[in-house]
């Protein structure tokens, strides 16, 4: 694009980025602050994951970019164009052949290999922020890996609702030392994070912060031996490609309770598609 | 089929951006209005624009302006964006506001002072009565006569109360250069200049509300009005390879000298202390009202206990800015749906465990 540089950034302000990526890689899971710059983007949609993305872009990468799982949600379409714009990188919807894969809620269902990177946007980097909201104080909980406060709230859980209340953006401890928000994934994502092939980075430009969990790392989403972490999902099966494994969304389809559930990842769901899987109403819909 | 309908993203936003460029122009009946009109005639929403956006230039605020609809906290975002493109090259001397070209400049506790009370295009005794004759493009008004006498020497307020000690003095220049938040990551504690940094390009209605708190008790400090004016200042550079400053132009800026409560200690005998505002453009509203904020963020400092929420560094600092704000609480029109699907579940889970555990009837 006329008058700007490569993917947007100068390349001071990459190296600078890039520094903080390579610290934060040093020190799984630590929040490293970094001089997070204005984007043409409003905060909080992303701003955060866009620069990381800028900064590691080369002409030869193939950039995805999914939002609750899915390629065509407004914001992800918009960050895809940003990128095919000012970078003017090829980009992709299928998981396979992305090289960087910026993502916001979710992590792709199909396993990433090491030739790949997972950026995540961060809305809030800080995984205590609801127990202790000064980051002066949590710093210092960080520093002494005092985490008895999350461990507190996990056991009040228990002993309210029977297990814990915390669905999404559920708190990991990574290489055995350092307490991370996995950013509002769904705690059946966390897995995923677990001695990943891939590298994971996560960028949170409105509170200034990245963070990273390096290939093949520990990531342990905390719990009690009597009380054993258990990732959610919804107890139905695909109703376009029948699978029985996958994150599904609930889609209202009338206001009689009609509801379809379908894969959030929509390239592994058109994958199975294509490779000739089935759920009931996707035969109900060809067959119409 | 339901399900589809959620597809086609990309059309849409065409469609979207489109139908906005067709609302922003409105009518194409009406004139399309011109940078100069907004920057002549919509002054002040230019110099807010300058402020938050945090980038002197009138041509691209009003820009700005035009772009974003009248959207004041957009156009500081459009003007945010492009600064952060910008290279930074140097930093300024500190503006010397007792040279100012005055064209308001006021004090509210001495009767007349050096130089004399100057009111300025202010709007302070107008009669808030609609002027409907406004309503028709008329003649300009008459030209206003220029004062006929030369204008006197303007010293600040705030140091002739320091001939006799009885207010702080300013703090000594720090060696190091001033601490530059769109660089650097906001770390707390925080130093003055970085808050004086955060609160000049703060949201003028997150700072007049917060200023206004400590006017009724939350945090109080007795703040007097001891000097607040507006002209043109000169902005200077000492770039190291000449060695000697030069004037790199001018620029219009409304300050504020907050004189505040007296303090004592063991070691210094009681005084004024004193809260600094400091706005681009002819902002005075915001001037006051980060006067009265950046001396509450003082307490700690002057041994007071931090009990408000405008004397809390870390809540009005991670909290001003409006970009941030917006877009964070904008953000919510994203699609949250995964999140929200798995809190469905988790409450239906919840209330079977509790259905299941009452007693059989």
């Amino acid at each position: 694009m006329n008058g700007y540089n490569f993917a947007y950034l100068d390349e001071q302000t990459k190296r600078m980025i890039r520094r903080a990526l390579l610290k934060a890689v040093a020190i799984p899971g630590h929040q490293v602050p970094f001089g997070s710059r204005e984007m043409p983007l409003p905060y909080g949609w992303g701003t955060g994951g866009i620069q990381v993305t800028a900064a590691i872009l080369g002409a030869d990468d193939v950039l995805k970019v999914i939002d609750q799982g899915a390629d065509d949600t407004t914001n992800a379409v918009s960050l895809r164009r940003f990128f095919a714009r000012t970078a003017g990188v090829r980009t992709t919807t299928r998981t396979a052949d992305a090289t960087v894969i910026q993502t916001r809620h979710r992590v792709p269902e199909q396993p990433l290999r090491e030739d790949q990177i997972l950026v995540y946007q961060v809305p809030q980097p800080e995984p205590l922020w609801r127990l202790e909201p000064s980051r002066v104080e949590t710093r210092r909980m960080h520093g002494l890996a005092d985490y008895g406060l999350m461990h507190v709230k996990l056991y009040e859980d228990i002993a309210r609702f029977g297990h814990v209340a915390i669905s999404y953006d559920y708190p990991v401890l990574v290489n055995g030392r350092t307490l991370m928000s996995p950013s509002p994934i769904p705690s059946f994502d966390n897995p995923k994070l677990h001695m990943n092939p891939a590298l994971q980075l996560f960028g949170a430009g409105r509170e200034k912060r990245i963070y990273a969990i390096p290939p093949y790392t520990e990531v342990r989403s905390l719990d009690f031996d009597d009380h054993p972490f258990c990732p959610a999902r919804l107890p139905h099966v695909c109703g376009l490609c029948g699978a029985t494994e996958s994150y599904l969304d609930e889609v209202v389809t009338d206001d009689r309770g009609g509801r379809l559930f379908v894969c959030s990842d929509t390239d592994y769901c058109a994958g199975r598609r294509a490779a000739g899987h089935a759920g009931a109403d996707g035969m109900k819909a060809a067959a119409e | 089929m339901a399900y589809v309908a959620v597809k086609g993203g990309e059309r849409a936003i065409d469609a979207a951006h489109a139908w906005l460029a067709e609302e922003r122009r409105g009518d194409p009946a009406v004139p399309d209005v011109s940078l100069a009109q907004i920057d002549n005639q919509l002054g002040r929403a230019v110099d807010r624009v300058m402020a938050e956006g945090s980038l002197y230039d009138r041509g691209l605020a009003a820009l700005a302006v035009k772009q974003a609809q009248g959207d004041l906290i957009e156009a500081a975002f459009l003007l945010r964006a492009f600064r952060a493109t910008l290279p930074r090259f140097a930093h300024s001397l500190p503006v010397e506001t007792g040279r100012m070209q005055v064209r308001r400049r006021i004090s509210a506790i001495f009767k007349d002072v050096p130089g004399g009370q100057v009111l300025g295009p202010t709007c302070d005794y107008t009669h808030r009565l609609l002027d409907f004759a406004l309503a028709d493009s008329g003649e300009p008004p008459p030209r206003v006569p220029a004062a006929d006498a030369e204008p006197a020497p303007m010293p600040l307020i705030h140091e002739i109360l320091g001939q006799e000690g009885l207010i702080e003095a300013d703090p000594p220049l720090p060696d190091a250069a001033p601490g530059d938040l769109t660089r650097e990551p906001l770390s707390l504690p925080a130093s003055r200049d970085v808050r004086l940094q955060a609160l000049a390009r703060g949201d003028e209605g997150f700072l007049l509300g917060l200023g206004y708190s400590t006017q009724r008790g939350y945090g109080s400090t007795h703040p007097f009005a001891g000097e607040v004016r507006m002209g043109e200042v000169a902005v200077e550079i000492e770039p190291p390879e000449l060695g000697f400053a030069i004037d790199i132009g001018d620029i219009v800026v409304s300050e504020c000298q907050m004189v505040t409560q007296f303090t004592g200690s063991k070691t210094v005998a009681p005084q004024f202390t004193r809260g600094y505002g400091l706005v681009f453009g002819f902002s005075e509203r915001k001037a006051l009202a980060m006067g009265l904020v950046d001396r509450a963020m003082r307490t700690e400092e002057l041994g007071g206990d931090v009990t408000a929420p405008a004397q809390d560094v870390a809540f009005v600092l991670s909290h001003c800015d409006n970009i941030e704000a917006t877009g964070f609480v904008e953000h919510l029109k994203l699609p949250h749906y995964v999140d929200f699907q798995n809190e469905l579940a988790t409450l239906r889970t919840i209330r079977a465990t509790a259905k299941a555990a009452e007693p059989a009837v």
